[in-house]
């Protein structure tokens, strides 16, 4: 393959093709975004510009990046798997839930006891991952046994998880006598995970995130486990046929992402909020789905768009306070940068014979 | 005097009108091969632009055209990318779903709890003052009449008529309508828009006529796309089995608000997401009698009540039109 690259050009030029069109679609979405600020009587120019300065003004602000950047890229690096075996684990959001509701659940358990603070920090991560894998197990099982389609499973389970979380918010785990949708009591400061100092990046949540991305490289790149998912993903009957236990890599994917998921509900709660609240997941999960298809799946391409993404996220907060735009408009900009990278790569598919003599025969 | 209950009952038609709507409306793509998973995000968008237009120009009709015309085309966006582009129909659903909902907020805050025109009731003569049935059925809003024609006329129109027999070859047999001379693809397209358009209808119905005013991520609208899309599968993908499905499910939920009351251990959130696990449920026991483990256990009771259990799930059991979601090639 790589090779006949090298001996014919007009593959090469094909190349330069598809970078055009790629830029044509990010031009497009940002014509789409320019067209909605216009709608909304927002001065376009002046909000991308407040984006940018939002998200890159200061050493601060871009440490703000990263620190979203960081459970984004873990979600997303756990939905690579569930991708790669051809699953869309749209429960994620939910298995992010179910970790914070484990997590919070023993350090509100053990926070008398006396255990020293990273025995029952650490615990809180493994019930996080614990929880989200169930979760995510749920789902699976499912699917497996009675058929139900993961995206129905898994978005009726994140309605579930809302309902579970606001039932402790307002029931067993209310704060005395002020039962609201600020959450639980704050946990003591001694059980918050530790910051750099004056910003809100937690170094360990940056290791956590770093270790995921690396953890799923290898798997899916270097190991038996990974070639089987994509088997798996590519097709499965294939897969089966050639002796693949496809319900069971099927299962281990989804545990798998649930498990790194439920890791991003314990760093949301012992991280960055220090209580259970209703918008624990900060719509990390529906924004991982929407990276995995905006990188085609790719693990290293994912780093560079959740990156980007991130500063979209923090650039929309900045956007809220200075020009009162609702703050949904980077989930605007960003679905429609995945809309029309989706829609440009199928033009793409289309209408490349006509560009390009045929000349591959492994289509 | 009419009987408490009977308002009750009413209220749950109102309610259901526009899931049934839309459940038709995807019932026809579905049944043409395009499954329009952006439903959630359509719905929520088309409702917030017939809000708006109603409001802006006080025209209830323009509000609904403008909604209609919105569903169409989130419709004709998923049918381009999955028919003309053959990109998955599942991920350009999906995205919309996203793109829609958070446009939706966005560009809607602007009218977010202001008042607005909203849809009176239409007694019809005569019948409105029949006891008992005239309260529940004939003095109802427009929407919940155009529901039941809707219905009506989907069931006539895939089942008794020719254009109904090519809309379900198209999906069912693609090839085989295509050597006949069908049009396929572009057949696939009419359906889609057209149930889209019916989505977005459903939108402006949801929010015009049950809620009344637009109220942003709170107007209990998210997530009902969704339930829609589950109500089509518990359906079998056949209209009238999927209204009834939708009245079910209706009927539930307001007996769970009329036991709410009664049980005050549990907090008021709790009874909103009552329609999710249901739609788990309703999945569950569409699919129950496919499943391997099932008809083992099945095989194990005793054969009179064998006998029952087996009617019971294959009464319930559904199956897809066989070219759902599959690329089609015309060539």
């Amino acid at each position: 393959m790589r090779c006949k690259e090298a001996l014919l050009p007009h593959i090469r030029s094909s190349r330069w093709i598809e970078f055009g069109i790629q830029s044509l679609s990010v031009l497009m979405a940002l014509l789409f975004t320019t067209l909605v600020l216009v709608m909304a009587g927002a001065p376009p120019l002046e909000a991308y510009r407040q984006m940018l300065e939002g998200a890159f003004g200061s050493l601060k602000r871009m440490t703000d990046v990263l620190a979203t950047w960081a459970p984004l890229i873990m979600v997303t690096s756990g939905l690579l798997l569930t991708f790669t075996a051809g699953l869309w684990n749209v429960g994620v959001e939910g298995q992010i839930m179910l970790g914070a509701i484990a997590a919070t659940g023993v350090i509100r358990a053990l926070q008398e006891t006396g255990l020293p603070p990273f025995v029952i920090l650490i615990l809180a991560m493994v019930a996080g991952m614990a929880g989200g894998a169930a979760w995510a197990g749920l789902v699976g099982l499912l699917k497996i046994y009675t058929g139900i389609h993961e995206i129905f499973g898994g978005l009726g389970l994140n309605f579930l998880a809302t309902t579970l979380i606001l039932w402790l918010i307002f029931g067993p785990w209310k704060r005395p006598g002020i039962a609201s949708m600020s959450g639980t009591e704050p946990f003591p400061e001694h059980l918050w995970l530790p910051v750099l100092p004056g910003l809100r990046l937690s170094p360990w949540t940056l290791i956590l995130a770093l270790s995921s991305i690396v953890v799923v490289y290898v798997l899916l790149m270097n190991t038996h486990f990974g070639l089987r998912l994509k088997a798996i993903g590519k097709n499965i009957r294939a897969a089966h046929r050639l002796g693949v236990p496809t319900s069971r890599y099927m299962f281990l994917a989804l545990l798998g992402c649930g498990a790194i998921a439920g890791l991003v509900g314990a760093l949301q709660v012992t991280a960055t909020y220090h209580r259970l609240i209703h918008a624990i997941s900060s719509g990390y999960g529906y924004m991982g789905l929407l990276v995995g298809m905006l990188a085609n799946y790719r693990v290293l391409w994912s780093v560079l768009v959740a990156f980007f993404f991130a500063a979209l996220n923090i650039g929309g907060i900045q956007l809220m306070v200075t020009l009162r735009l609702d703050s949904t408009l980077s989930g605007v900009m960003q679905g429609a940068l995945v809309l029309f990278v989706l829609l440009a790569q199928g033009s793409q598919a289309r209408w490349k014979p006509t560009l390009i003599p045929e000349s591959r025969d492994d289509a | 005097m009419t009987p408490e209950w009977i308002f009750g009952l009413a209220g749950v038609l109102v309610a259901a009108a526009p899931l049934v709507i839309a459940v038709v409306g995807e019932t026809l793509s579905e049944r043409a091969g395009v499954v329009n998973l952006s439903l959630n995000g359509a719905m929520l968008l088309a409702a917030m632009v017939g809000f708006a237009a109603a409001v802006q120009t006080g025209s209830l009709e323009l509000g609904f055209l403008a909604a209609t015309m919105i569903g169409a085309l989130m419709a004709l966006v998923v049918a381009f990318a999955s028919l003309t582009l053959r990109q998955s129909q599942v991920a350009v659903g999906l995205v919309l779903a996203l793109l829609g909902r958070d446009l939706a907020y966005f560009l809607g805050s602007p009218f977010m709890n202001i008042p607005g025109p909203r849809v009176g009731p239409l007694p019809i003569p005569v019948l409105k003052d029949l006891p008992i049935l005239g309260p529940l059925l004939f003095q109802q809003t427009p929407t919940v009449y155009i529901s039941v024609l809707v219905v009506v006329a989907a069931w006539i129109w895939m089942f008794r008529t020719r254009p109904g027999l090519v809309l379900r070859c198209v999906g069912e047999r693609p090839s085989a309508a295509f050597g006949r001379g069908v049009p396929v693809t572009r057949v696939r397209y009419g359906y889609a828009v057209l149930g889209g358009a019916l989505v977005g209808f459903a939108g402006a119905a949801y929010i015009l006529d049950f809620k009344g005013g637009w109220q942003g991520p709170i107007s209990g609208m998210d997530g009902i796309g969704w339930i829609v899309l589950a109500i089509t599968i518990f359906g079998g993908w056949h209209p009238v089995r999927g209204a009834f499905g939708v009245l079910l499910f209706a009927l539930l939920q307001w007996l769970s608000l009329v036991v709410q009351p009664s049980l005050p251990g549990i907090p008021p959130q709790v009874f909103y997401v009552v329609p999710f696990p249901l739609m788990i449920f309703a999945l569950l026991l569409t699919n129950l009698g496919n499943a391997e483990w099932v008809q083992m256990a099945l095989s194990r009771l005793p054969e009179s009540r064998r006998r029952l259990a087996f009617r019971i799930l294959h009464s319930l059991r559904v199956s897809p039109p066989a070219g759902l979601g599959m690329a089609f090639k015309e060539e």
